[in-house]
């Protein structure tokens, strides 16, 4: 896919009450997606490309 | 083989090909547009159609969901240059792209002695006349392809192309809900990929081969369009006629892919650690989990406004929303998205 332009990427919060959840909050071009955590999504996948070339860091879950 | 075995081939049998249920395309008549009708970047435009180029330098376009459409059709997809790239560099490539997935395709026994030849057939028409290339590759990311010609003779006239693929005994098509066959229609295309030879067979990608000989560039001029519709992929030698499908079908059909502005309601309650929660349903089951977007509360009860969502979680099926939000009692929830599983 085209390379996303992601300005910030955060876990979302846990149901459970702390920790991360199983969307990573992102926003591209001002709009915010929410991502599973499943590869084969092609929007995860392309942000875990940007994290292995180093470009990209996702926040931990507010607490 | 008798006339009643190629009757029963016909319906569905042995051959692979059938009376219905033969086009392995999707939105193939461009009538589904749940995005939009009109684009200007490149990505996904007319549901499973999406628009690409690489490493142009001032190209831009739009994509439309046209009325101009041969006899039998009521839209096509239309690019339309509206800045032109100065100089075709010879690694630069400008094209359109449809994806099947795997599991869908595994009657086509690629990968066995048995494999199946298919055809794809398509109406075509531009300003531009000469020699197009469609490239076709098997799997995500796979190295297994090969090239066809084809060739715009008349100038703003609908044409009608078929192009027959020879069967696959090497390379097996994965079965799964992945990319399996991808379909690139190019409009232009550098040095790069054009010098190679046009390979008879399915071989390992060549760059030099990808869109062999390919002559037309519609990038051009800002005076120049492509337009493309009644586009099907279906077994055998032969091009039949387009299979209509109503539009229900076709959007149903796309919604496995993407879903746009779906629109839930939920009762829910805010107990005393005020969150509240709602889930919503796709209208089909997704390809795969999908990417959330445009996801906002429109409106809300007893839930103090303005809530912002705090967590998602999301299946093939449905996604579910909480909020962190201040409120007491029983409450509604009004709250729309879009859902992606695109290839």
């Amino acid at each position: 896919m085209d390379e996303l332009n992601i300005t910030s990427a955060q876990y979302c919060i846990s149901l459970t009450g702390s920790g991360n959840g199983d969307m990573i909050f992102i926003v591209v071009d001002g709009e915010t997606m929410h991502v599973p955590l499943a590869p084969g999504n092609r929007h995860y996948d392309e942000i875990m490309r940007q994290v292995e070339a180093g470009t990209l860091t996702i926040a931990d879950a507010d607490d | 083989m008798s006339k009643a075995a190629e009757l029963a081939a016909l319906i569905g049998g042995t051959s692979g090909s059938s009376l219905s249920n033969r086009n392995l395309i999707i939105n193939g008549a461009m009538q589904v547009a749940q995005r939009g009708t009109s684009f200007t970047s490149t990505g996904y435009t007319l549901d499973r159609m999406q628009m690409l180029t690489a490493n142009t330098d001032n190209v831009a376009f739009t994509t439309t969901q046209s009325s101009t459409a041969p006899d039998g059709f009521a839209n096509s997809l239309k690019v339309d240059i509206t800045t032109a790239e100065t100089t075709l560099d010879s690694d630069e490539l400008f094209r359109l792209l449809h994806k099947i997935e795997g599991q869908d395709l595994q009657h086509l026994n690629y990968g066995s002695s048995a494999a199946k030849s298919v055809t794809l057939s398509f109406y075509v028409r531009s300003n531009v006349t000469g020699i197009y290339t469609v490239e076709f590759r098997l799997n995500a990311s796979g190295t297994s392809t090969i090239t066809k010609q084809y060739t715009i003779s008349s100038a703003d006239t609908w044409e009608r192309k078929e192009l027959t693929l020879p069967a696959n005994t090497a390379t097996a098509i994965s079965n799964n809900n992945s990319n399996g066959f991808e379909i690139s229609f190019a409009l232009a295309a550098g040095s790069n990929f054009t010098t190679g030879a046009l390979g008879t067979s399915w071989a390992t990608t060549a760059t030099a081969s990808r869109y062999a000989g390919h002559a037309a560039n519609v990038m051009s001029s800002t005076s120049n369009d492509w337009y493309i519709t009644g586009v099907q992929l279906e077994v055998g030698e032969q091009a039949t006629p387009f299979e209509h499908r109503s539009y229900a079908d076709e959007l149903a059909r796309c919604q496995r892919y993407y879903v746009e502005n779906t629109v839930c309601s939920s009762q829910a309650d805010m107990d005393g650690a005020n969150y509240m929660s709602a889930r919503g349903f796709f209208p089909v089951s997704m390809r795969a989990v999908p990417t959330i977007s445009n996801m906002t509360i429109q409106a809300q009860g007893n839930m103090n406004a303005g809530a912002t969502i705090n967590s998602t979680q999301a299946s093939t099926e449905s996604v579910s929303l909480f909020s962190l939000a201040s409120g007491a009692g029983n409450t509604f929830v009004y709250y729309n998205f879009d859902a992606s599983a695109e290839l």
